[in-house]
């Protein structure tokens, strides 16, 4: 038994350390430890409730259009306020753009490249993948910046700048739309489906977001070389390295749903276990600060009344990350969580087959970016100019509200209490905390910290690569996570 | 002097940039990662930088990134930039044990010590790293600071008579987040040699952005000149007298130099918060509404004397347009501007 205490943790979004124990060729257990805290539910106590619309985006430069929407809408909740027609089309724009950004960076520049490490010199792949997706170096990152970049016009356009806007209120966005501003947009969004049309899929996003079941994405992928776009290099490399054996959680999943409008959530939420769904009752969530730095009456809190005062002498603690339970039960929170519950068949297909691993974090989160792009064409088209963007109205001095929407890598709620019209208590629980929790008072892994246990050791290996491919399928988050 | 200082045109390998993070939101870089025309890796290759270590960016992971950072504090590796990205979190008392550097057991607050005592330049990205920024806030129980600033105080961790190894102190690149070009021009001009104490302003931020203000550019300057005034967020008049906005005082050009293609904070339709500033974080008045006594705003441009601001003011509003007037405080515009009458034949 060998124990390891892999760090830092690069390509992932914040500061991660992970302690392991290594049993001949494999991992046999793993510690998660968050390694940062800055006290934003601190922080915010005693502010004005307007005033978190500046702050929690501050929380985190990846999910900062994400913590805008949860803030809006836990003060929106708490004022009785809800967004305007064009007001929540324009929000769901943003928030898209931010999310397909994330999903598109994660994979180019966070995930990818690790497939291009020397250690895999002598795989018949790896001269195309290090070509391809070596960090900085790389071909894709050279189209993939550019292309990234302009699809971020429309965060100029609809929301001033990204990160950390202040165009999302809980009655809608600050900024109104003319009609030539739309086609602005519309143009953006060609030009950005043709580079994933191109580069990306190789193929429509229609069709690559028909595909229903794991047959049909195998005849895809071999329709075509396996150099002739990047999903299907992935998939190629995927294969060869058995990626849907790799990783595997709990299999259970959570989602909030995602992007709200009249009509309901294009992706509606619920909860995903032992291939049933079932609905989400928030009563549900609890944090256990058993084995996190906190100093608490209590060690399992609900987050409407939960505390966060800093303590680095618990001696049972070894992260900053609380461990929020559903039901006392771990949750994986995500991509493959969203799109398995609102039902796609084919993440439903490999879910069934394999369950939650790194190839089905990856696709599910590639599929999110036909999925959302072509529903973001639609919003554009829906938005009326001349109609009103913002509704205003005053907050009481006594209310409280919950914001809950899904940010790229997750599920992400806030919990608000304002009294004599200040913040008195305001809690977060961010995708990654759900995702990178550690154990619970019942000793129950968090997620990623199951996910690794059983994770191969190659010949030779003193930080396993295998951990890496395993940690950034989560596209996790630490600047979120402890906030 | 070395020769890289001397003979920077003949500079012969790239300069080395190290990227640390620490009490920040990643957002700095995230915004970096938005430079265009070129992109961000072109733009550091023309400017002739290398980027030895970036959390975001970089293929080492683990033990090797710490053996990289062993070897740059002991100064067994050159390098010449380190840039601090979050600010410098030094609680709890003093320990820095709210941030630790994974895999290293020591705080992060250490490791930025030893490196900016080698680096030739040392950048604070953002103003969490120049100043402690919104890590600061509330009553900052993290002890958040910058690397030379503790908000308004000169000082930070590394003390108010820090000089780099080139002899400038700790520029300070300011806001939250950064424009991207604010940084990458800063780089290409150390990489050609050509930046000197002379291009940094009274809190070491490059002079090449704020010697503007933000009301610069600013799209409702004529709402301004008039004190056509907004009343709601999301109204097309000027932010100033009732929403809490900065522009007039905030120094940055925001509104010169466009965010993601044609945005700024004005553009969006929500104030200027003057983040590239020294202790924006607590502005001790509510973000969007404008403090005031006896209904003059408080926060009047810095540099006009208020009783000519008072008076102007009175005599504008007298001399508001209708136009202006309507559509201050509407949503969409009511009243378009118009030309004189066409001539019949």
């Amino acid at each position: 038994m060998t124990r390891l205490i892999v760090g830092p943790f690069n390509r992932v979004e914040g500061d991660l350390e992970v302690e392991l124990e290594i049993a001949d060729d494999h991992v046999s257990n793993a510690r998660v430890v968050s390694t940062l805290y800055r006290g934003f539910e601190h922080m915010l106590i005693g502010k004005v409730p307007d005033d978190a619309l500046v702050y929690a985006p501050r929380i985190c430069g990846i999910c900062s259009v994400s913590q805008s929407v949860a803030a809006a809408k836990a003060l929106a909740a708490a004022a009785g306020l809800s967004p305007t027609h064009n007001g929540a089309n324009a929000i769901n724009i943003i928030h898209a753009a931010e999310n397909i950004a994330d999903h598109l960076t994660h994979f180019y520049l966070f995930f990818m490249p690790d497939f291009a490490r020397d250690v895999y010199a002598g795989e018949t792949w790896h001269e195309a993948v290090a070509n391809r997706f070596r960090a900085i170096t790389g071909t894709a990152t050279r189209d993939m910046l550019p292309a990234r970049a302009q699809f971020m016009h429309i965060m100029g356009l609809l929301a001033g700048k990204w990160p950390h806007t202040l165009s999302i209120q809980p009655g809608g966005t600050t900024r109104s739309v003319s009609a030539h501003e739309l086609a602005r947009l519309s143009a953006i969004l060609a030009g950005f489906r043709r580079f994933i049309q191109t580069r990306l899929f190789g193929d429509s996003l229609e069709r690559f977001g028909s595909l229903s079941n794991a047959d049909e994405l195998e005849a895809w992928a071999a329709e075509r070389p396996a150099d002739s776009c990047d999903l299907r290099l992935f998939l190629h490399v995927s294969q060869a390295l058995n990626l849907h054996k790799l990783g595997r959680g709990y299999d259970r999943f959570m989602s909030y749903g995602a992007y709200a409008s009249t009509a309901g959530f294009l992706f509606p939420g619920g909860v995903f276990a032992q291939d049933q769904i079932t609905t989400l009752a928030l009563d549900g969530i609890t944090e256990d600060l058993t084995h996190a730095w906190y100093d608490s009456l209590t060690m399992i809190e609900a987050p409407s009344a939960g505390t966060t005062v800093a303590d680095i002498t618990r001696s049972l603690a070894y992260s900053w990350c609380k461990a929020p339970r559903l039901n006392g039960k771990v949750m994986e929170v995500g991509a493959v969580a969203r799109q398995v519950i609102c039902g796609h068949p084919l993440i439903r297909d490999l879910v069934a087959q394999t369950g939650g691993n790194v190839l089905t974090r990856v696709v599910a989160r590639l599929l999110e970016i036909a999925l959302v792009v072509m529903a973001m064409e639609r919003w554009i088209q829906e938005i009326a100019p001349g109609e009103a963007f913002c509704v205003h109205g005053a907050m009481p001095d006594c209310a409280d509200g919950i914001g809950l929407t899904e940010a790229a890598r997750g599920s992400l709620g806030h919990w608000l209490r304002v009294r004599s019209g200040k913040i008195e208590n305001y809690q977060i629980i961010s995708p990654t905390t759900w995702n990178f929790s550690p154990r619970d008072g019942e000793g129950k892994p968090g997620a990623l910290e199951k996910a690794l246990v059983g994770a191969p050791v190659r010949k030779g290996e003193t930080e396993p690569v295998s951990v890496q491919h395993i940690v950034r399928s989560f596209d996790p988050c630490l600047v979120c996570t402890v906030h | 002097m070395n020769e890289l200082t001397n003979s920077v045109g003949a500079c012969k390998r790239p300069l080395r940039l190290v990227w640390l993070q620490s009490g920040g939101c990643g957002g700095c870089t995230l915004s970096l990662l938005g430079e265009e025309a070129p992109d961000l890796i072109t733009s550091l290759e023309a400017a002739g930088i290398e980027l030895l270590w970036h959390p975001s960016l970089s293929e080492i992971s683990g033990a090797d990134t710490i053996e990289l950072l062993k070897r740059l504090a002991r100064g067994d590796q050159e390098f010449d930039i380190l840039c601090l990205e979050g600010a410098v979190m030094r609680g709890p008392a003093g320990t820095g044990r709210f941030h630790m550097m994974s895999g290293s057991g020591r705080p992060v607050m250490s490791w930025i010590e030893d490196l900016a005592q080698r680096a030739r330049y040392v950048i604070a990205v953002g103003s969490c790293a120049a100043f402690g920024g919104i890590t600061a806030a509330g009553d900052n129980h993290v002890e958040a600071c910058g690397l030379a600033y503790d908000g308004r105080s000169s000082g930070g961790l590394l003390g108010a008579d820090f000089c780099a190894a080139s002899g400038l102190p700790v520029i300070n690149v300011a806001g939250c987040p950064i424009h991207p070009g604010w940084l990458v021009e800063v780089l290409h001009l150390i990489g050609a040699g050509r930046f000197s104490a002379a291009d940094l302003d009274e809190w070491e931020r490059p002079l090449a952005y704020t010697t503007h203000l933000v009301h610069h550019g600013c799209a409702r300057n004529e709402f301004y000149e008039f004190k056509a005034s907004a009343e709601k967020l999301c109204e097309r008049g000027c932010m100033m007298e009732n929403l809490g906005c900065r522009g007039t005082q905030a120094r940055a050009d925001c509104n010169i130099r466009a965010w993601n293609g044609s945005g700024s904070c004005i553009e969006g339709g929500y104030p200027c918060i003057n983040c590239t500033a020294p202790g924006f974080e607590e502005p001790g008045h509510p973000f969007a509404t404008t403090p005031k006594i006896s209904g003059i705003p408080i926060g009047l441009p810095t540099d006009m004397p208020k009783a000519w601001f008072v008076a102007l003011a009175a005599l504008s509003k007298a001399a508001t347009p209708v136009r202006l007037r309507k559509n201050a405080t509407a949503e969409q515009l009511m009243v378009p501007p118009a030309s004189r009458p066409k001539k019949r034949p």
